[in-house]
C-alpha cells in the first residue's frame, strides 16, 4: 500500500512536473490562438532552459558574491528573450516566407535541442571539477519557499506552499491568459485571426502583426517551462538526457487535452504530472511495466481527442485556421 | 421627394490586365432612395461597388462623397466615409457570437464591454425592424440571420450608405420580403441604399431607381415607376452582336442523354435542381443559359455522378454507334468510377479547371495519365501513351508550354483550358459537357474552343455547353435550355430566338405565392 507520506510526495512531484509543461502549454495556446501551430515547443523550452542557465552561470562564475536579485533578473530575461527569438525565427519562416508550419516547428525542436545540448555540454566542461555545473545562488532563489521557512504549517503547508515562486507564477499566467483571450478587445481580435484571418483582415486587424506578437510572446512563455526545469526541477544543473524534449511534447499534448483553454491547462498539467509519476509509487512494477505507466498522459490525450471529435462541440475544436498560412487575396 | 446626393462616381474605369471591368462609369447614389444596380453576370456591378467599399481601387475617375472628392483605399476608409458593403460571401467568425463579430476590429477606448454592445445591437435592430440574438453563435445561425449580422455590423460602424451585393441570392421568399421591409425602413431613415441584383421582380418590388450596366459600361438609369421588366431586359442585354461562329446544321440528331425528373438538394438542404427534364441529342450543341447559381453546376455534376440525386430521377445514356432502339445505360445511382466501368464515354470540362479538372503541379503527361492509369495491368504506370497524347494535344491545339512535363498550373488560362479540353476530347466521348469553357480566355482561344466543340458535334457527339455570354450561346448552340432557380424555364431554338426572349426566361423567377408580374 502507498503511505500518506508517499501520497504527499506524489502530489508534490505532480505539481512540480506539471508546472514545467503548464508554461509550455500556455505559451503554445497563445501561439495557436493566432493560427500558428508551433511544434517547436520542445526546442523553445530547451532554448529557454539553456539561456537562463548560461546567463546565471556566467554571472555567478565571474562574481565571488553574486546578488540573488541580479541572478533572478538575468536568468529570467535571458530565458524569455532566447525563447522569444525562437518564436521570432518560426514567425519569420512561416508568416513572412510562408514555409510549412509543421516542418518549421519540427526543425525548431531539433535546432533548440542541438543548441542547448551543445552549450550545456560546454558549460559542464567549463565548470571543471566533476563535470557538472551548478548555479547554486540562482537555483536557490528559484527554489525558495515559505514551507521551508515555516515548517509548522503542516501537511497543508507542504502541499500548497512548498514550491518555488514559478509554480504560482504559472497559475497566475494561466488565469491572465484566459482573461486576456476572452475578455479583452485584443484577445478577441487575436482569436479572430486564428479562426478566420480573412474576416479579421477585412475588419481592419493587422493579421501579420498579431501572428508575430502572439507567436513570439507565446514562445517566451513556453521557454519559462525550460527555465523552471533547469533551475528548480534539476536544481540549477544541466544534463544531456533529452528530458526537456519529452516534456515539450507533453506540453503540446496538454494544449489538445485542455481544448485550447488555459484554465484547463492548470489542472490538466497536474493530472499529467500525477500520471507521469504514478509508476514510482505503484508497488511491484518491473522496469518494463513502468514504461507502460509512463504512456498514460499520451493515452489520456488520445482519449480526449476522440471524445471531443465525437462530441463535435464547436468551442472545443482547435482554431479553424490552425496550421494554415494566410495569403491576402491577390487584388 | 427631393433627394440629397450621397455619392457621385465620375468616369470610373477599372481594368484587370487587359479586361476592362468598368469603362468610364458615372453613377449617382442618393439619400432616402433605394437604387438597383442591374446587369448580367460580368457586367461589372460588383466591381464598381467594390471600389466604394475599398476592396478595389479605381484606375481612373473620381469618387465624391457628400460632394467632396475622397480616396477610398481600404475598407477602413470606406467606413470613415460612412460606406458599408454587405458582400455575397459573409465575413464572420463561426465560433463567435453575433455581438463579438460585430465589435471585431473596432478601435474603441476602454475595455471590451459586450453587454453595452449587445444593448446597442438590440437598439439598432428595433429601429429598423429586424431581430437577432446578440449572444447567439454564428454557427447556430441560418443564412438569413448571418446576413442580418452583416447588416448590423455595418450599421454599428455608423454607415449611412449601404451596398448589398445580391442579398436575396441565399434567402427564401419570406426572408426576402422581410429584408425588403428592413430596407424600406432604412430608406425612411434617410440612408442611401444600393442593391445589386439581376432579378427583375425584385428590382420592381423594392427600388426607386434602376441603373443598368452592360459589359462594364453604364447604360443609363430610370425611375422604377416609369419602367417595366421588358424595357429593363432590353437595357440589360442590349442588341445582339454578330460573332460569326461557324454553325453547321445538326446531322441526324438522336438522343444521347435523356434526363428526367432530376432533383438535387445541396448539403444545406436547399433545392438546387427542381424536376429538370431534357434530352441532349447527338450531333447538336445544347446550350445551357441562366444567371449564375441557377443550378448549372449541380446539373453537370449530377450527370457526372458527383451529386446526391433525389429519388425518381432517370438519366439515360446512349453511346455513339449503339442501335437507336437499344436500352440506354442508367447513370443515376452510379459513382464516377462505376459510370466509367459501365462503358459510358462521358467527358466533363468543369468550371474549376485547376481544382476539379487538372492537377496543377503535374505536367501535361501526368494530367493525361489521370484518365488512363486504370488501363494498365501492372503496378507500374504506362507513361508512353499519355506522353504521346500530351504531345498530340500540344501540337494540335497549339498549347504554349516549354515541354509536356511543365506544371500546368504555370500555364496561362487559355493553355490550361486547351490541355483540359484536349484530354477530354481524346476520350472520344459520346457526350461532352463543358462549363464556362471560354471564361477568361482571349478571343482567339475562344474561337479555337468553339471550333473544337463544333467538330465534336459533327462527329455525332452530344455537346452540352454551359455558358454565360448570350451572344455566344445564340450563335454557337443549336438549342438553348434556360435554367432559372433550378427549374427549366424554357428550351428555345437558338436559330430563331432573340436575346430578349432568353433574357426574360433567365429572370422569370417563379416565386411561390407571389402575384404574377
Amino acid at each position: 500500500m502507498i503511505s500518506g507520506t508517499q501520497i504527499i510526495q506524489l502530489l508534490q512531484s505532480a505539481v512540480v512536473f506539471g508546472t514545467v509543461i503548464m508554461f509550455g502549454a500556455i505559451g503554445e495556446i497563445l501561439t495557436e490562438k493566432s493560427g500558428n501551430l508551433n511544434l517547436g515547443v520542445p526546442g523553445i523550452m530547451y532554448l529557454g532552459g539553456i539561456a537562463g542557465l548560461a546567463a546565471s552561470f556566467f554571472y555567478e562564475f565571474n562574481n565571488p558574491d553574486p546578488s540573488p536579485v541580479i541572478c533572478l533578473i538575468l536568468s529570467f530575461a535571458a530565458a524569455f528573450l532566447a525563447s522569444a527569438l525562437g518564436g521570432l525565427l518560426y514567425s519569420f519562416l512561416t508568416i513572412t516566407l510562408r514555409a510549412n508550419q509543421n516542418v518549421t516547428g519540427l526543425t525548431l525542436t531539433i535546432f533548440g535541442s542541438g543548441v542547448a545540448n551543445f552549450f550545456g555540454g560546454s558549460l559542464n566542461t567549463m565548470a571543471g571539477g566533476v563535470g557538472q555545473i551548478s548555479v547554486a545562488t540562482t537555483s536557490g532563489i528559484y527554489r525558495a519557499n515559505i514551507y521551508n521557512k515555516v515548517p509548522s504549517l503542516g501537511t497543508a503547508g507542504s502541499l500548497l506552499l512548498s514550491y518555488g515562486f514559478m509554480v504560482y507564477l504559472a497559475i497566475v499566467v494561466a488565469v491572465l491568459m484566459a482573461w486576456f483571450l476572452n475578455r479583452t478587445r485584443t484577445g478577441l481580435n487575436l482569436r479572430a485571426v486564428g479562426e478566420n484571418p480573412a474576416t479579421a483582415d477585412a475588419a481592419g486587424i493587422n493579421v501579420t502583426r498579431y501572428k508575430y506578437a502572439a507567436t513570439c510572446i507565446g514562445a517566451g512563455i513556453s521557454g519559462m517551462g525550460g527555465l523552471y526545469y533547469t533551475m528548480d526541477y534539476i536544481k540549477g544543473t544541466w544534463a544531456n538526457d533529452g528530458t526537456i524534449e519529452a516534456l515539450g511534447w507533453l506540453a503540446v499534448a496538454l494544449v489538445i487535452f485542455a481544448t485550447w483553454k488555459s484554465l484547463n491547462a492548470i489542472w490538466g498539467s497536474y493530472l499529467f504530472g500525477l500520471l507521469s509519476w504514478m509508476y514510482f509509487y505503484v508497488p511491484g512494477l518491473t522496469r518494463s511495466s513502468q514504461e507502460l505507466f509512463k504512456m498514460l498522459p499520451y493515452l489520456v490525450t488520445i482519449l480526449v481527442l476522440i471524445a471531443i471529435s465525437l462530441r463535435k462541440k464547436r468551442e472545443n475544436q482547435p482554431p479553424a485556421s490552425l496550421g494554415l498560412p494566410y495569403f491576402r487575396e491577390e487584388r | 421627394m427631393e433627394h440629397t446626393c450621397a455619392i457621385q462616381l465620375k468616369n470610373i474605369t477599372k481594368r484587370f490586365g487587359k479586361v476592362v471591368a468598368n469603362d468610364s462609369v458615372d453613377l449617382t447614389i442618393n439619400r432616402g432612395e433605394i437604387l438597383s444596380l442591374l446587369g448580367e453576370n460580368g457586367s461589372g456591378k460588383t466591381t464598381l461597388m467594390n471600389m466604394l467599399a475599398g476592396i478595389y481601387f479605381p484606375d481612373e475617375g473620381e469618387i465624391l462623397v457628400n460632394g467632396k472628392p475622397v480616396t477610398i483605399a481600404s475598407p477602413k476608409d470606406a467606413f470613415a466615409n460612412g460606406i458599408g458593403m454587405i458582400h455575397q460571401h459573409f465575413k464572420l467568425v463561426d465560433v463567435f457570437t453575433a455581438a463579438e463579430n460585430i465589435v471585431l476590429g473596432l478601435e474603441e477606448e476602454g475595455k471590451l464591454d459586450l453587454k453595452a454592445a449587445a444593448a446597442r445591437i438590440t437598439d439598432i435592430c428595433q429601429r429598423y425592424g429586424f431581430s437577432i440574438d446578440p449572444n447567439k453563435k454564428v454557427y447556430d445561425m441560418s443564412v438569413s440571420e448571418k446576413q442580418t449580422v452583416e447588416i448590423v455590423k455595418v450599421l454599428y460602424r455608423g454607415a449611412d450608405i449601404l451596398i448589398l451585393d445580391e442579398p436575396t441570392a441565399v434567402l427564401t421568399p419570406q426572408e426576402t420580403d422581410r429584408l425588403f421591409d428592413v430596407m424600406r425602413n432604412m430608406k425612411a431613415d434617410g440612408k442611401a441604399m444600393v442593391i445589386i441584383t439581376h432579378k427583375l421582380h425584385e428590382v420592381m418590388d423594392v427600388s426607386d431607381r434602376v441603373a443598368v450596366l452592360r459589359k462594364g459600361k453604364y447604360i443609363g438609369d430610370v425611375a422604377t415607376s416609369e419602367t417595366n421588366p421588358q424595357a429593363l431586359t432590353d437595357m440589360m442585354v442590349g442588341h445582339a452582336v454578330t460573332l460569326n461562329i461557324n454553325r453547321p446544321e445538326p446531322k441526324n440528331p438522336i438522343p444521347r442523354l435523356s434526363v428526367e425528373n432530376l432533383t438535387v438538394y445541396d448539403a444545406m438542404g436547399v433545392k438546387r435542381l427542381d424536376n429538370v427534364s431534357f434530352t441532349a441529342m447527338g450531333g447538336e450543341i445544347l446550350g445551357i443559359a441562366g444567371i449564375a447559381g441557377s443550378g448549372q453546376k449541380e446539373l453537370l455534376e449530377a450527370i457526372a455522378g458527383l451529386q446526391n440525386i433525389s429519388a425518381g430521377a432517370s438519366i439515360q445514356y446512349r453511346a455513339i454507334g449503339s442501335p437507336e432502339d437499344a436500352p440506354g445505360v442508367q447513370l443515376v445511382g452510379k459513382t464516377p468510377l462505376q459510370i466509367k466501368q459501365a462503358g459510358v464515354s462521358l467527358a466533363f470540362v468543369p468550371e474549376d479547371r485547376l481544382g476539379m479538372g487538372l492537377v496543377g503541379t503535374m505536367g501535361m503527361t501526368g494530367n493525361m495519365l489521370l484518365r488512363s492509369y486504370r488501363k494498365g495491368h501492372s503496378i507500374f504506370t504506362n507513361r508512353k501513351a499519355p506522353r504521346k497524347l500530351a504531345e498530340d494535344v500540344m501540337e494540335r491545339l497549339e498549347v504554349v508550354t516549354p515541354n509536356v512535363a511543365f506544371p500546368v498550373r504555370r500555364l496561362s488560362g487559355g493553355n490550361v483550358q486547351k490541355v483540359l479540353v484536349g484530354r477530354e476530347i481524346a476520350q472520344e466521348p459520346s457526350v461532352l459537357m463543358t462549363a464556362y469553357a471560354v471564361r477568361g480566355l482571349d478571343i482567339n482561344t475562344s474561337y479555337t474552343i468553339y471550333n473544337l466543340l463544333t467538330e465534336q458535334k459533327m462527329q455525332g457527339v452530344a455537346v452540352v455547353y454551359v455558358g454565360e455570354d448570350l451572344d455566344v450561346l445564340l450563335e454557337l448552340c443549336d438549342r438553348i435550355l434556360v435554367l432559372c432557380g433550378g427549374q427549366v424555364s424554357g428550351v428555345v431554338d437558338a436559330r430563331t430566338t432573340t436575346k430578349e426572349e432568353v433574357g426574360l426566361l433567365m429572370t422569370r423567377f417563379k416565386k411561390e405565392g407571389s402575384k404574377d408580374e
